[in-house]
Order: C-alpha cells, then sequence, then structure tokens
C-alpha cells in the first residue's frame, strides 16, 4: 500500500494550496520543496529579518501559516530527483535528497507543482561574471538584500524588467539603463489581459514612475547585443530590434559603461517530472514551449498525475494556488473520496476565478514569447550551451549536417548534457531547429530523466550510480 | 555593494580571507555582496564564471564549502564556514 494518498512536488503557491486543500478533505498528502519552506519563487522564505515587506512577503506569510495549521507533512530542504511507478503498489515512488540523505516514498497520486526556471537567450558575452538572470536578480534583491552590481543595464522582456529596475534602485544601486525588446505597442496588447488585474497593474504603472523619477534611461524594441569585460562585465552593448528581435542593421548600437547585466527572456515551465513519467506533452511557445496536455481540472493523459502551477502552464502567481486547488479536488474526486456532485460544486467557482487570474498571466506571459530574431541575429561565436561551452557556429553546423531534433542535436553536439539537463539550453537549440526550417514537432520536446535536478554527490547515500549524477567535475587545481 | 540594514554578522573564509556575511545569506550572495563574482571556470576555455540563476541551475556557482562540493547558491552561510574555489581564476 502507498504511504500517501497524494504527493506534491513543489511548494509554491500552486503546491501548497493543493496540499492544504487536499489534507482538508482528508488526503494524506506529502509536500516536497527543496527550499526551507514554502512559498515557491514569488513568495520565498526571506532569508533574513531585513528582507520583509511589501504585498508579496505578506501573501507568503499567509501561505506559510495555512500549511503549519493543515494536516500536510512537509517535507523541505528535499530535492526530488527521481519519479516512477512504484513497483510494490499501484502508484508513484518518489526519491528525494535531503538532509538526511536519500528518501524514497510511495504515493497514490502525484501532482507536479514544480514551477519555472527562467530561459535567457544568448548573446555574445553573457557567460561573463557578473551576468545574472532577470529572475535570478529579484532572488539576490528581495531574499539576499544584494545589489547585482553598482551601475546595472536591467535588459529583456516581461514584467519582470520594471520588478528588477526598481529593486535595484531600492537598495541604493544605479540602472544604467532598461532595455526592453517589447515597445509600446507590445504592450499596449497586454491591456486587456491587465485590465483583469487592475492592482497589479497599477503597482506595474507605479514602477515605471518611480524610473521616471530616477532618472533611469529606458530603451524599447532594443535588445542587448553583446557584453564586453575582461573577468567581469565592464560594458554592455545595446542596440534596436527589428518586430522580430533581430537586430537592426539600419542603427548603431550603443555601449553602456556597468558592472552588471541583469538579462531574461521569460520563464521556463519545469515539465520534467510529467515528461519524465511520459504523459503527453504539446509545444505551446506563448504558455512556456512543452507543456503537460491537460484538462480542465490539470489531470495529465495519466491515472492520477496531476500538473499545475507555472510549471504547468505560466499563468503567473495568482492562478497559481487556484490551478493548484482544483488539481487537489481533482485527485481526490478519482481516489474515491469526494463525490462528482461536491467536486462540480467546489471546482466550478476555482475555475471562474482560475479563468480570470489567466487572462493577466497569458498577457504577461505573451510579452516574453520568443521571437525568431533572437537567435537568427546571434553572432557565430557566442556561446549557445553554456555548460559544454558550445558556440552559436557549433550548434549551426550540426543542424546544417541534418541535426533535425533536440535529441540528434545532443547526440551530435553534447547539447543539453551538462549539469543543468537542458534548462539554459533547450530554449536556444529548439529556437535555432526552427529557424533552420523544423516544425515542433520534429524537434521534439526535451527528453527528461533522472535526476531531475543536480544532485550533490555528498548528498547521496545507499545505492545509487554516482556515474549518473551530472555535476561539474570539480579538478583541484 | 555592501549590504547595509539589520541582520547578525558571521564571518566564514574564501580562499583563506575572512569576510562577513548577514546571517541567512547564501554563500554566493555574500561573496557578490563582497565584490567576488568569479567563482568557476568555464569546462572548455577556463574562462571565468560566476552565479548566473541564483537557483540551483547553471552550477557555475560551484565551490568547496567545508570541503564539499555545492551549488553555493543555495548553501546558507554559517559561521566559520570554509569556502575554496577548486580553481582560482586568475
Ligand atoms: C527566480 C524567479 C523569480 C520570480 N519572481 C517573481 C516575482 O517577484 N513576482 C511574481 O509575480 N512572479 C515571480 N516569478 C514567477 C513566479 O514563479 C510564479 O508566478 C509563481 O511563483 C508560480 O507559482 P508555482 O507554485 O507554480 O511555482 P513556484 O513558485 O516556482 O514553486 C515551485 C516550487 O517547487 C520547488 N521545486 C521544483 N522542483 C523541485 C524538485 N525537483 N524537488 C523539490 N522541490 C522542487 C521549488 O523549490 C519551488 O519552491 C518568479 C519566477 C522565478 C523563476
Ligand atoms: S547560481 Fe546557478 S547554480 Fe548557483
Amino acid at each position: 500500500m502507498s504511504e500517501y494518498d497524494l504527493a506534491v512536488v513543489g511548494g509554491g503557491p500552486a503546491g501548497a494550496a493543493a496540499a492544504i486543500e487536499a489534507a482538508g478533505l482528508g488526503l494524506r498528502c506529502l509536500l516536497f520543496d527543496e527550499g526551507s519552506d514554502a512559498g515557491g519563487q514569488v513568495y520565498r522564505p526571506p532569508a533574513f529579518a531585513a528582507a520583509t515587506g511589501g504585498p508579496d512577503a505578506a501573501a507568503g506569510a499567509a501561505l506559510r501559516a495555512g500549511l503549519a495549521g493543515s494536516a500536510v507533512e512537509r517535507a523541505f530542504g528535499h530535492r526530488v530527483w527521481f519519479a516512477g511507478p512504484a513497483a510494490e503498489a499501484a502508484g508513484f515512488e518518489l526519491q528525494a535528497v535531503g538532509p538526511e540523505g536519500n528518501r524514497r516514498v510511495t504515493a497514490r497520486a502525484l501532482l507536479a507543482a514544480a514551477g519555472t526556471s527562467e530561459r535567457v537567450f544568448p548573446c555574445a558575452g553573457w557567460t561573463l561574471p557578473g551576468v545574472t538572470g532577470l529572475a535570478a536578480a529579484t532572488i539576490l534583491l528581495k531574499s539576499q538584500k544584494v545589489l547585482p552590481g553598482r551601475r546595472v543595464v536591467v535588459a529583456g522582456c516581461g514584467p519582470l524588467l520594471p520588478l528588477v529596475a526598481v529593486g535595484i534602485l531600492e537598495l541604493g544601486g544605479a540602472v544604467a539603463a532598461l532595455v526592453d525588446l517589447n515597445g509600446p505597442a507590445d504592450w499596449l496588447a497586454a491591456l486587456p489581459g491587465l485590465a483583469a488585474r487592475p492592482d497589479l497593474a497599477l503597482r506595474g504603472l507605479g514602477w515605471l514612475a518611480r524610473l521616471r523619477r530616477a532618472g533611469v534611461p529606458l530603451y524599447t524594441r532594443w535588445g542587448v547585443r553583446a557584453v564586453s569585460g575582461r573577468e567581469a562585465v565592464e560594458a554592455v552593448e545595446i542596440g534596436p530590434v527589428e518586430a522580430d528581435w533581430r537586430p537592426s542593421r539600419q542603427r548603431p548600437a550603443l555601449r553602456i559603461e556597468a558592472d552588471a547585466l541583469c538579462l531574461g527572456h521569460g520563464l521556463l515551465p519545469a515539465s520534467e517530472l510529467t515528461r519524465l513519467l511520459g504523459a503527453a506533452h504539446a509545444y505551446r511557445p506563448e504558455a512556456g514551449g512543452w507543456l503537460p496536455v491537460l484538462d480542465e481540472a490539470g489531470r495529465t493523459s495519466l491515472p492520477l498525475l496531476y500538473a499545475a502551477g507555472d510549471g504547468a502552464r505560466l499563468l503567473g502567481a495568482g492562478a497559481a494556488p487556484l490551478a493548484g486547488r482544483l488539481a487537489a479536488l481533482a485527485a481526490a474526486r478519482d481516489l474515491g473520496r469526494l463525490s462528482e456532485a461536491a467536486f462540480a460544486q467546489r471546482a466550478a467557482p476555482l475555475r471562474r476565478r482560475l479563468r480570470r487570474a489567466a487572462r493577466f498571466g497569458t498577457a504577461m506571459a505573451r510579452l516574453c514569447t520568443p521571437r525568431p530574431g533572437l537567435v537568427e541575429g546571434l553572432g557565430a561565436d557566442a556561446v549557445a550551451c553554456r555548460c559544454e561551452e558550445l558556440t552559436r557556429g557549433e550548434l549551426g553546423a550540426a543542424i546544417a549536417a541534418g541535426a533535425g531534433s533536440l535529441a540528434a542535436l545532443k547526440a551530435a553536439t553534447r547539447c543539453g548534457m551538462g549539469p543543468c539537463g537542458g534548462r539554459l539550453c533547450n530554449a536556444t537549440a529548439h529556437a535555432l531547429l526552427a529557424a533552420a526550417g523544423r516544425s515542433a514537432a520534429e524537434i521534439g520536446a526535451p527528453s527528461a530523466r533522472p535526476p531531475l535536478r543536480p544532485v550533490p554527490l555528498a548528498a547521496l547515500t545507499g545505492s545509487f550510480d554516482y556515474a549518473d549524477v551530472p555535476i561539474r567535475e570539480l579538478s583541484p587545481r | 555593494m555592501t549590504v547595509p540594514g539589520p541582520g547578525r554578522r558571521l564571518r566564514f573564509t574564501f580562499d583563506g580571507v575572512s569576510l562577513e556575511a548577514i546571517a541567512g545569506q547564501s554563500v554566493a550572495a555574500a561573496l557578490w555582496a563582497a565584490g567576488f563574482r568569479a567563482l568557476a571556470r568555464a569546462p572548455r576555455s577556463g574562462a571565468p564564471r560566476g552565479p548566473f540563476c541564483a537557483m540551483g541551475v547553471c552550477q557555475d556557482c560551484l565551490l568547496l564549502v567545508d570541503g564539499v562540493a555545492v551549488e553555493s547558491c543555495r548553501v546558507a552561510v554559517r559561521e566559520g564556514l570554509v569556502v575554496e574555489r577548486p580553481e582560482r581564476p586568475a
């Protein structure tokens, strides 16, 4: 018999809300998160007392209090690295590395709520120290109270741009330039969606006013062309882009002295768990890329496997808990713990609220839907795969020689085989293949295999093949 | 890039240099605040690398912490921690 009715991977707003709902319905529920507490990316537990304040902090505290008052069993500090069908009982087996070593559990139902990592498309010099992701910068600023630099260029697309720029000002740093691939017309197109959350839209306007007051130079429909420096960032070259985000040839670039660049192009749903288990996936670039096919309540194509939150669809923090609760209701229903009538009655209002919240999240995600010029304008010498240090030219040569899918490109070049597990290069590889005329079906979803996330050797005990762990070799000097 | 404000201070060493951090900060963040951003080296060229993702994906922050290779962005500083670069960027 399985130890748990429901295991939830990810304690962000989606997973935490799902776990609380499930436990409230009497399900034995186990919640995994590799962080020290629940909250996920948006409501990260503050690292220390100084790092609090703001509406997100209050929402995070409420979420953690709700969880503490529930019957949910919590496994924080645990990184889930394996999932498969349970050998001895119907259901799933999970393995996670935690403070006490490896832990193996079984559960009848499984909810993937693993959130996102960040998508950053390459540019020349982006591997220099001092270049961070935009979402990475929110972590530095919000939970670590560390400035990315003294004079920072903030570039890319989407709502994290003004968030990061304002965060830098608030900690006393200078924003040398805010460089947005989108122009006013792109933001105008997002307005109807923004209207679904006037509170958040107002917050955004407040950020823009703050940036204007501080005299931050704003470049719209511009992008980063190159980063330069010897041991770290010293200057960032920016220039105008065309509608497809390819560097404009007509208009010159501008060199900006800066000691850091925060660069990001949206979020990348962590759908490894559902891919590893073999659920059906479809390519939906506007919602984040390769995503599990779901019904209205978060059921995947496999029985008793569910997905919710940004890891399933980029719908944003407001939608995540609603999708999580719906999936919990579906699990309770499918496990026979909730009647169809009770399920329908509870699900209906959640669905309504989810549709509304999703309008805002979808509008934000669309601002980051990749456009082809981003990689087509990339120089041959630019590093495209950070782990293996493969250039755009090397990948291009393999594609020209016939590699027509992610899998073939990986076999030909090792792109995606490094410790990042492809999270930092798959979007680029996909875009390069698409630029060569390959369809999403030909390109294929990235393969997922254990470990789902890098597992430090030292944390593992028991029977485990060290050769399978793709953590980078550390050679002593 | 120093960090003003409240918070208990801790000391740790980085390649033998004594540094200060705020309790709760990650090793990578404390090093970043102290001006150390080149932590690792690229596998082929040996070019310097530094924390990029801040969330345990890129591995460009891998350091020896008390002798164990870990993602320094995901390890909190503790008093007396000994942190080293396996290969020091020039
Ligand atoms: C770095 C970053 C910063 C962001 N900052 C903001 C922001 O400031 N404001 C905003 O509105 N949105 C922000 N977002 C978007 C935000 O993530 C989402 O809208 C919201 O957090 C989604 O909630 P979620 O529950 O789906 O996922 P998340 O909040 O991402 O939660 C997923 C959780 O799963 C855990 N997890 C994943 N894989 C595993 C595993 N294998 N084992 C154990 N645990 C695992 C993670 O530790 C994480 O806590 C940010 C995203 C990122 C990546
Ligand atoms: S900064 Fe990327 S793993 Fe630590």
